[in-house]
């Protein structure tokens, strides 16, 4: 199989985890030959100063994101279902907290 | 998410009628600006306000990689182990700091390669302060403390930039340049504590390079024209000319702790606008090196094409290495 021919070297998403247990987080992407490279890479751009206990790198062109002309269609209609909030129902005091 | 390398459905296949209208485009940009919205890289923007961004990130950017030039040079000279790993260490920081800043300009549609070659070729300007030689150890302090602490005035207002990538950038950067701007004050104060040579060295940078470092602010508001477009779209928060002015208040008490003189004699406290009044700074200069005739423009650009150069085999390698990899592996598979 044949790879297409690329000049730059492909794009990768970096995802850190700052410390055990927490979720990974974009910090931002860097070039890198393959995975294993970009990791190596990320190492040094993005945790120099132990911002992390662990690296995802994915690559930027395996990721499908939402459109955001689609925005109004996909989270408006989350707009006006308040009671899905629980400060929506209203308790008597004498229940205390619930 | 920082690029724009990622998949997103194809807005022809969307049933027409649903895309806006240019108009409607760019009302709805400038409500969400005046609303001191963010855009991200997939939002709409107008091409202006794309080409000034890309402009100024890619400037930004190329000046962090050139930045590491006139330091660099002191690495192998550094006057102890100490002194040489925080040189390393800062260094390092502008390079990552240049990563970050072509990742950011990269997301409105520029590839890394068309950056480069306009750096190479001369096409894309960096910060004229380091087209200036660094001639002494007390150099290396002087940039830490005064190139570094303008660029952080600079700096800390773009992380609020209207631009969502390069806004996060900063946050990043600015996080690592105040080490930066410490580590160099603290090298003079130690060089101030030592002999008259010494003392001498540190006044001889700071006279050199405080001019430099006022200049580095861009001209007076009045005269740029980039500066009102660029407030007005969000890019840019504090102009010029206050950048400076907060520039030249902070600095000249941590001079006086220092013990050298700011090369200035019309320095003086404004009681009345409660602010250092300072001298005339020589735009003609200024711009000459911005034109490329500073001391060292043509040393800096050639040493940054040979590295590029000299690194090519390295990406080619590391790139046919990849391939060949990811070839065996469809091989087992198969």
């Amino acid at each position: 199989m044949n790879t297409p021919a690329l000049k730059e070297w492909p794009l990768w998403e970096v995802f850190v985890r700052s410390k055990q247990g927490l979720e990974h987080k974009h910090c931002g992407s860097l070039h890198a030959a393959d995975a294993a490279q970009a990791l190596h890479m990320a190492r040094d751009v993005y945790t120099r100063r132990q911002e992390g206990v662990s690296i995802w790198v994915v690559p930027s062109a395996a990721i499908t994101a939402s459109n955001p002309d689609d925005k109004g269609e996909l989270f408006d209609p989350a707009a006006d279902k308040i009671y899905r909030h629980p400060t929506f129902y209203a308790i008597p005091d004498e229940v205390g907290h619930m | 998410m920082y690029t724009q390398a990622m998949d997103i459905p194809d807005a022809a296949a969307k049933p027409a009628g649903v895309s806006r209208t240019p108009d409607a485009q760019d009302a709805a940009f400038e409500a969400r600006i005046d609303a001191d919205g963010r855009i991200e890289p997939q939002d709409w923007m107008p091409e202006a306000y794309r080409k000034t961004l890309v402009r100024q990130i890619s400037q930004h950017a190329h000046s962090e990689i050139v930045g590491m030039l006139p330091e660099g040079n002191w690495i192998s000279r550094a006057p102890s182990l100490k002194r040489k790993a925080i040189l390393i260490a800062k260094v390092q920081d502008e390079g990552g700091h240049g990563l970050y800043l072509y990742s950011a300009a990269e997301t409105l549609g520029t590839s890394r390669d068309q950056m480069l070659e306009a750096l190479h070729s001369g096409k894309a300007k960096y910060s004229s302060i380091f087209n200036y030689p660094t001639l002494s150890w007390a150099d290396v302090g002087v940039i830490g403390w005064l190139v570094d602490g303008a660029a952080i005035m600079n700096q800390i207002p773009l992380c609020r930039c209207s631009y969502g990538p390069y806004a996060r950038a900063m946050v990043r950067v600015c996080k690592e340049e105040s080490f930066h701007q410490r580590q160099g004050y603290e090298a003079l104060l130690v060089m101030m504590k030592g002999s008259d040579a010494q003392k001498a060295m540190v006044q001889d940078a700071v006279t050199r390079w405080w001019w430099k470092c006022l200049a580095m602010f861009g001209p007076p508001d009045a005269d740029s024209p980039h500066s009102a477009q660029g407030l007005r779209w969000g890019i840019k928060r504090i102009g010029n000319d206050e950048l400076r002015q907060k520039f030249v208040d902070a600095t000249v008490p941590q001079a006086e702790v220092l013990g050298v003189t700011l090369p200035d004699p019309d320095l003086k406290w404004n009681e009345a606008r409660q602010h250092y009044d300072y001298g005339q700074i020589d735009w003609a200069e200024f711009w000459a090196t911005v034109e490329g005739d500073g001391p060292c423009n043509r040393e800096r650009l050639a040493t940054r094409v040979k590295a590029h150069r000299d690194g090519q085999w390295v990406r080619d390698a590391a790139l046919a290495h990849a391939r060949k990899q990811q070839q065996r592996k469809n091989k087992e598979a198969a």
